[in-house]
């Protein structure tokens, strides 16, 4: 639901048009999630049929203004006043994949998570060369509530890089250690496991 | 674009003699049963411009291949090269001479000379050098504005943020000819924001043509390199970055004074 509160909170500022919401999105988020024009139209009817939003006239080239109406406002400051779940975690594809190499014989998970990581950090330091641009700009004189909205969102991103890693570091210390147990332990532990 | 763009070509074909090169390095304390292997045959290549994170678990090997490199502690077997030069072939003296004119250390905790001022410990080693101390306090004001601390140059050590002495400290690791800097956890006493400065100033230096190895074990940190390497048990297991052609070209550019090397993480002064 992030971008029907995050086009709420655009719209609580004063009517804007479709492509403007897209410009003003993406300008907070960088390129992190971009949007396509239809998902903002789209996103705008159902904000309408749910009287979050109304029609609010046309310019002279014809674009049609939205604007908030109250009960969007209780909508956004509901929002705004509750903490996002977290309570339920998404799915994640790489612990699933995690899961499977270390029980599916056959397959060598160090190699699996050794990939990743290398992956991963990648991923990490083209986000890094992206900050380090945003951190430029953030410090410029002039620097505007767009530029500060674009570092964090990516320092978001830069923070959950570096937990996948140090959770695959983790997760290779802990392989090491389970294969240097000695045998008959584990196989005590999976006979109780079978019981 | 054309002209720089075929001089990247050319670059490309040229082989750059990398600052720092381990060939098949392997560090052994002890013998028999109490034998340990901190490292084994490890090779690694750092160019001018290129900024290499080692990661790893802690008695992985990290420190072992920092003061290896910097010439503190020699290889079991296998060459260490700096700047051209095999550390394991050289006498005593000619090896801190090495130590003191081609590298430079940056430590967790500065290690800036408490009597003396942000200007006069960039100056020191060049005064160890060899050069007049007016010409040495010279390079180290030039080097203080370089990465836009100019005005802590009369500043003592304790009365400068952290943050501002790891920067001095980099400034001095590299004054001089001084083009390869090793580091050991740079940032490990510093708050996230302080320590991102300090890097940044690192990764400036090295898109200005200096090599570094940093230690450390914060992936959001190493992630400002070029490459990142990683250890396990005194082997490289793994390493993720973009091929070390990239980081030749850059500096392949910068030398031939084209605009094509810009673009990189470092344009933040």
């Amino acid at each position: 639901m992030s971008i029907r509160h995050g086009l709420l909170a655009l719209l609580d500022q004063g009517p804007r048009y479709g492509y403007q919401l897209r410009t003003e999105f993406e300008s907070r988020t960088g390129s992190a999630w971009p949007l396509n024009v239809g998902q903002v139209y789209t996103t705008l009817s159902r904000l309408e049929r749910d009287g979050l939003v109304e029609p609010s006239g046309e310019d002279d080239e014809g674009h049609v203004f939205y604007a908030v109406t109250e009960q969007g406002r209780q909508e956004l400051r509901s929002w705004f006043d509750t903490p996002v779940d977290r309570r339920s975690p998404p799915r994640d594809e790489l612990a699933i994949k995690l899961a499977m190499a270390v029980t599916v014989p056959g397959v060598d998970a160090t190699a699996v998570l050794q990939a990743q990581r290398g992956h991963t950090m990648t991923a990490l330091q083209a986000l890094t060369r992206l900050k380090a641009r945003a951190l430029a700009a953030v410090e410029r004189p002039g620097a505007a509530g767009p530029d500060l909205a674009w570092l964090l969102v990516l320092d978001q991103q830069v923070f959950q890089a570096e937990a996948e890693l140090n959770w695959l570091n983790n997760c290779e210390t802990r392989l090491i250690r389970h294969a240097a147990r000695p045998a008959r332990e584990t196989a005590v532990r999976e006979g109780e496991r079978e019981r | 674009m054309s002209a720089p763009e075929t001089s990247a070509q050319q670059w490309k074909d040229t082989p750059i003699a990398p600052v720092l090169r381990l060939q098949a390095v392997s560090r052994v304390h002890g013998a028999g049963p109490a034998e340990v292997h901190a490292l084994s045959g490890v090779d690694l290549d750092v160019l001018p411009g290129e900024f290499v994170a080692v990661m790893g678990p802690s008695g992985s090997g990290k420190s072992t291949l920092l003061t290896l490199a910097g010439g503190l502690d020699a290889a079991s077997s296998g060459r260490v090269v700096v700047e051209g030069q095999e550390l394991g072939a050289l006498t005593t003296r000619a090896l801190a001479a090495v130590r003191r004119r081609s590298i430079g250390y940056v430590f967790q905790d500065f290690n800036l000379v408490p009597a003396l001022t942000a200007a006069e410990n960039i100056a020191l080693p060049r005064e160890l050098d060899g050069l007049s101390a007016r010409r040495a306090r010279t390079e180290a004001q030039a080097a203080l504005a370089e990465i836009g601390i100019a005005e802590l140059a009369d500043r003592f050590p304790d009365e400068m943020s952290g943050g501002q002495q790891q920067r001095v400290a980099i400034a001095r690791a590299l004054i001089g000819e001084r083009r390869l800097v090793l580091a050991d956890e740079p940032t490990g006493a510093l708050d996230s924001s302080t320590g991102e400065a300090v890097l940044a100033v690192l990764r400036a230096r090295c898109d200005a043509g200096a090599a570094a190895v940093m230690v450390t074990h914060e992936s959001r940190h190493a992630a400002w390199a070029d490459r990142v390497v990683f250890l396990r048990d005194g082997r490289l297991v793994d390493e993720s970055g973009p091929a070390r052609v990239e980081a030749s070209l850059r500096v392949g550019l910068g030398n031939l004074g084209g605009s094509g090397g810009s673009d990189t993480a470092g344009d933040t002064e």
